[in-house]
């Protein structure tokens, strides 16, 4: 073989574009926000926003029921206090990650690829925020005293505890909402504008008129504009991590056998970005196909979530591994125990399903034909969602059937109510994601027209 | 001679954003000042071709993280140690690594509040009305086109001479714009 030529490594070739040749400014421009202001909604829209309404009238019930009845409805009590809904709120947060990721990591990575896909991301990442919020809510037994977990002036003289990991969370979720809402927001503004100054009908325009607040991208505008961008992708990165490491300390802070470790906080980070790119390729690759954005989102996008699935994927890998090594080296008896229970207990069948899901199935990412499979990369994203889906399930809940005192174990079945939630949170998700898609720019129209620049000036991208 | 002018201004349109940097420069360098370029992605340079160089977004983010980073210790500090301390097993109220979780995310979320409120407030908006939506062609600067707007108030502003100037520049149009 032939020495690469010195100025073109053999690498940036193989690739393909982040975007397809041959667009401009205007048919940027036009082609997104035709999505939103002049193409008819296409039928597969109606199909799936009416789907995930139902499952929202399902959700609806479910919590109704919920609120009446107390939450003894679900399969939850003594040994399992913790059932689907904190499983629920651990799975939906992790998906959260994948979109600040995209859209905060990879900006201070200078990584082009993520600017087709990051609006829709952090969209992504609002929603499945706002699912996994509602479950330790709906877990209180007395929803409506949610507010009693922030400090605020009251007449009881009561105040929350700062030294419980269940206090740090009600605060590292809601910061994460409200910044990842801000991030999301600031980056439509641009859009929005142009959204206002393409509609024809007058209270289209208005409504986004309000919306984009008269941006009219002045210089000094993008200026400040850019540099607060720029720091809250610095600000939110940190944060991600602090997410997820506070969620992983509401179990590593408990004494319970599988919870109990010090490498919870790096490995459920992990897991988080690997379910969050599932979702994001599970999302991206239909939606893509409906909107006909081949252009946009190419084969260099799926390939390269494709890549952090399986390097994400390896790293959960070695935390599974490094668990059962612990657990036989540290050769403590609950430990050891724990994963006796958890590989052959009576949930063990859920473990190995995780391991079919989570490791052996994700391993064929390591062919570039898989990666560059758009079907095989959407089986394998549903695969990776179930897969983490069912980690957290062996973590709660199984940690928590068989303790340290035979006597006190105990088995946990979920009732209807508890896959009620857990669809209805499917389900509202879903139709957030269709309304998202069909109301506001789902590729961040700005963003594309400087890789539009760049294409032209020639420079390889 | 200075002639008083009704118009808030006047706006030269470009095609190009190569063709908008080399006009703002040059305006830039014949001694305009109060002059704003609008487009339709950030262009890199341009603030500082017509004379913008620092933003205090920076600043302000600054003071929101200790804000958030001062005032949410304190705030834990004086919940668990005076207002309502709570004794587990004789341990210190005052338990402060428990306390950095918390501190930590108020400090990303003071720091982000202000950057996004800072920015918005330092460029003004939102604001509904501005003279430069007057210009029928100004639609296309969320879109395709690069304008250049050299305002009357500058002291240098001439309709006329102004006018001249900015269609030497290669401009595809220039155009009054309505106060």
């Amino acid at each position: 073989m032939p020495p690469p030529a010195p100025d073109r490594p053999t690498v940036l070739e193989e690739m393909p574009p982040v975007i397809e040749p041959g667009h401009s400014y205007a048919s940027i421009t036009d082609k997104i926000s035709s999505i939103v202001l002049t193409q008819p909604t296409p039928k597969s829209w109606y199909l799936g926003f009416g789907v995930g309404f139902i499952f929202v009238m399902v959700l609806l019930v479910s919590a109704s029921y919920l609120f009446v009845m107390g939450v003894g409805v679900w399969g939850i009590n003594i040994p399992v206090g913790w059932g689907f809904a904190i499983v629920n709120f651990v799975w939906w947060i992790g998906i959260g990650h994948a979109g600040t990721l995209i859209s905060a990591i990879l900006l201070l990575m200078r990584q082009k690829w993520r600017q087709s896909i990051n609006r829709f991301a952090e969209a992504m990442t609002l929603f499945a925020v706002a699912c996994a919020g509602m479950f330790p809510i709906f877990h209180l037994g007395r929803p409506w005293f949610a507010y009693w977990l922030f400090p605020y002036p009251n007449t009881m003289g009561v105040q929350p505890n700062f030294r419980s990991p269940l206090v740090w969370d009600v605060f590292a979720v809601s910061t994460y909402f409200t910044v990842s809402l801000m991030f999301w927001y600031v980056g439509l503004i641009p859009d929005l504008a142009t959204l206002r100054d393409r509609a024809k009908n007058r209270l289209v325009q208005i409504t986004y008129g309000m919306l984009a607040m008269g941006w009219r991208g002045s210089a000094r505008h993008w200026h400040r504009y850019e540099m607060a961008y720029l720091l809250l992708a610095g600000l939110a990165t940190p944060l991600v991590v602090s997410v997820h490491t506070v969620v992983s300390f509401d179990f590593s802070i408990g004494l319970i056998p599988g919870w109990h470790s010090t490498m919870f906080p790096p490995y459920f980070v992990a897991g988080a970005i690997y379910s969050g790119f599932a979702m994001v390729l599970t999302l991206v690759i239909p939606i893509r196909r409906i909107y006909g954005l081949h252009d946009f989102i190419t084969m260099r996008h799926l390939r390269h979530m494709g890549e952090v699935m399986l390097a994400t994927g390896m790293i959960v890998a070695y935390g599974y591994l490094m668990e059962t090594f612990i657990a036989w080296y540290g050769n403590a008896p609950y430990e050891k125990y724990m994963i006796a229970n958890r590989m052959f207990g009576p949930y063990g069948w859920v473990f190995w399903l995780l391991m079919l899901f989570n490791v052996l199935v994700p391993q064929a990412l390591w062919s570039r034909r898989v990666r560059e499979n758009v079907p095989a990369l959407f089986a394998l994203s549903l695969c990776v969602l179930l897969g983490m889906w069912l980690e957290r399930f062996v973590i709660v809940i199984v940690s928590l059937s068989r303790d340290f005192m035979p006597s006190a174990w105990g088995m946990y079945a979920p009732t209807i109510w508890d896959w009620g939630a857990l669809t209805g949170a499917l389900g509202f998700f879903i139709a957030c994601m269709f309304l998202f898609i069909r109301f506001l720019p789902m590729i961040s129209i700005f963003e594309l027209r400087g890789l539009v620049a760049k294409v032209d000036e020639g420079t390889p991208a | 001679m200075r002639v008083k002018t009704p118009i808030y201004g006047l706006m030269a349109e470009f095609n190009s954003p190569e063709g908008l940097l080399a006009a703002a420069r040059r305006a830039h360098q014949d001694g305009y000042r109060r002059m704003d370029a609008y487009t339709p992605l950030p262009i890199e340079g341009l603030s500082q071709a017509i004379g913008f160089h620092r933003t205090r977004v920076p600043l302000i983010v600054l003071l929101g993280a200790l804000a958030g980073c001062i005032g949410g210790f304190l705030l834990q500090y004086w919940i668990a140690a005076i207002y309502y301390p709570i004794n587990v097993g004789g341990r210190p109220f005052n338990s402060w690594p428990s306390f950095i979780p918390v501190t930590f995310e108020l400090t990303i979320l003071l720091a982000a509040i202000s950057a996004v409120v800072g920015m918005l407030a330092l460029n003004g908006l939102p604001r509904p009305y501005h003279p430069v939506f007057n210009v029928p062609r100004f639609e296309l600067a969320s879109q395709n086109r690069f304008f250049l707007c050299i305002e009357a108030r500058d002291s240098k502003f001439d309709q006329g001479r102004t006018r001249h100037f900015l269609e030497g520049l290669g401009s595809q149009g220039v155009y009054d714009v309505e106060p």
